[in-house]
């Protein structure tokens, strides 16, 4: 095990190559965030002036029942999305891991590779297809043409269906690593003994698999309950996230406290989900 | 023969199932880019062939003007986070002090704070804080936005660094001090060529990721200073036409360059090792 030099053994250099960084750290993500606790704990005193009194009236609005409602609906559709993710994930994982060997870089490629695209196109690639008479519509009434068009779009299905195309990739990684890892000869010993390839699944596959699926859980969730884009764009009036609630504090309704505290919401819900879910060892970082 | 444990390969619902999900997530942009090239107005209905579409784009003098913003605001975001991220990975593998474990959870704040919290953080830091002065001359009016996305971008490449430095050979480093170099030498000739291969993967993920961001952006861009996505953002809230899908088509051809770059870039390193 290499040790760390002291950092007063060699000030000069380490000086210099923290200098910069801590001093970006502090000044342009600290403050900024801190700037944003601190509001959430001011109230508006006229048109622009915003006075920090320590009050903790704008997180006790958060728990009225229209944002409270917000806030449980924002976590059940992340929370669904995620479901879905893990159930579309983990057996696409798994046929990844198990696809002979010449296929399985090409398809963990084309897996990911959406994730390097905008994800404004995505989304929007998505609107285009959920439309009235977008593609599946064109399918359905192919197969049905009495049926009237699915309202797909503008909707919480919408939502929950963008979700997950825009984050499975980040479950399919996780859990492909896990598999990947997993030692074969334990799944030879448990069909040999006689265990069917689903019992082997549940019994041996899926508890190998665990901090992968925690990881990919974890990686799911976060950023979907965060979401903007997805429930703005796919989402009709009665999907908006949190995320959409702060932004209209923000940027329309000129409640920037109000906005604050949500957005402090959002991050200690963030904060317990990793507290929750993050691998205890740091062997397992994604 | 059931003891062959690649029976899961040739399961047929599960291949059926990864062909499926491979077609959910592919066949919204093959639609998108096929409907750029439609003839109509409407996006779903196909009339033909047709590049009208992008000759509207090319005399679109706001949406070049955003492309262009973008290409800036990612090209210097991403020269900054390489050599802050890289600054505070040698800091924090190298040296023993008082609040690097603090330090270095804090870094992960922007990789963990959900974005439309540094979007808002970001607004206030720069409406409030330390105001950014208004009718800068271009390029430095995009300047806000390039130190919002350096702080969520260099964390990630201080991450990659450090997984680097991890496969370090220390006993290089000790070899090239006995040999007579100081601190800085060893760091410059032996550390840093070891990190080049990391450094690529940044460049590239930070690129990929400023150009891509449109949160944080939406709330740092005013009215002079749109980038692609922002630009994008307000076409498609606006109407769904075909040249929206031309945009992103042509977005989304940057992206594939970059990246067959990136992996052209990694085999070349790979292939030699230093």
């Amino acid at each position: 095990m290499r040790g760390r030099t002291d950092w007063r053994r060699e000030a000069g250099p380490f000086l210099a190559l923290i200098g910069l960084p801590l001093a970006w750290f502090l000044l342009l993500i600290l403050v900024p965030l801190g700037a944003v606790w601190a509001l959430s704990f001011a109230i508006n005193t006229g048109v622009a002036s915003i006075e920090v009194t320590g009050t903790l009236a704008n997180y006790a609005r958060t728990l009225e029942p229209t944002y409270l409602g917000i806030l449980l609906k924002s976590l059940a559709l992340a929370g669904l999305a995620t479901l879905v993710s893990l159930g579309l994930g983990f057996p696409v994982a798994l046929a990844i891991a198990f696809a002979p060997p010449p296929w399985r870089t090409p398809l963990l490629v084309a897996v990911t590779l959406p994730f390097w695209t905008n994800l404004l196109i995505r989304t929007y690639a998505l609107m285009a297809v959920l439309r009235d008479e977008g593609l599946v519509n064109r399918v359905v009434a192919a197969l049905a043409p009495d049926l009237a068009p699915l309202p797909l779009l503008y909707h919480d299905v919408a939502v929950v269906v963008g979700l997950v195309y825009v984050h499975l990739p980040f479950m399919v990684l996780p859990i492909f690593a896990a598999l990947d890892r997993m030692d074969r000869s334990l799944i030879e010993a448990s069909l040999d003994l006689g265990a069917g390839p689903l019992a082997t699944i549940r019994h041996v596959v899926l508890p190998l698999a665990g901090p992968g699926i925690r990881a990919g859980v974890l990686l799911t969730f976060v950023p979907a309950l965060g979401s903007y884009l997805v429930p703005d764009l796919l989402g009709g009036p009665g999907s908006q996230m949190i995320a959409n609630v702060i932004e209209r504090q923000f940027r329309r309704a000129d409640d920037w406290p109000f906005g604050a505290a949500l957005a402090f919401v959002l991050v200690y819900l963030t904060l317990l989900a990793l507290a929750l879910l993050a691998p205890r060892r740091p062997a397992a970082r994604a | 023969m059931r003891g062959d444990p690649l029976d899961y390969g040739r399961c047929w619902p599960l291949r059926l199932l990864l062909a499926a999900t491979l077609a959910f997530l592919y066949l919204p942009l093959v639609v998108l880019v096929a409907f750029s090239f439609n003839a109509g107005r409407r996006v779903t209905v196909w009339r033909g062939f047709s590049l009208e579409w992008y000759e509207r784009l090319v005399r679109n003098p706001e949406l070049l003007a955003a492309l262009g913003n973008s290409l800036v605001v990612a090209s210097f975001a991403t020269l900054l986070s390489l050599l802050l991220g890289t600054l505070a990975a040698l800091a924090l593998w190298r040296f023993r002090f008082p609040g690097r474990i603090g330090l270095e959870r804090g870094l992960a704040l922007p990789i963990l704070v959900p974005e439309i919290c540094l979007g808002v953080a970001f607004l206030v830091f720069f409406a409030r804080v330390v105001p950014w002065p208004t009718g800068l001359p271009w390029p430095l009016s995009l300047g806000a936005i390039v130190l919002a996305h350096t702080s969520f971008l260099f964390p990630f490449v201080a991450i990659l660094v450090r997984a680097r430095l991890e496969s370090f050979n220390p006993e290089l480093e000790e070899a090239a001090r006995d040999l007579g170099a100081g601190t800085w030498r060893a760091l410059q000739d032996v550390v840093l060529p070891h990190l080049k291969p990391a450094l690529l993967a940044s460049a590239l993920l930070a690129f990929t990721l400023s150009l891509d961001d449109f949160v944080i952006t939406f709330f740092t861009a005013g009215p002079d200073t749109v980038t692609f996505p922002v630009k994008v953002y307000a076409m498609v809230r606006f109407s769904v036409t075909p040249e929206v899908n031309a945009v992103s088509t042509l977005l989304l051809a940057l992206t594939a360059l970059l990246a067959w770059v990136g992996v052209r870039l990694q085999a070349r390193l790979g292939g030699r090792p230093s």
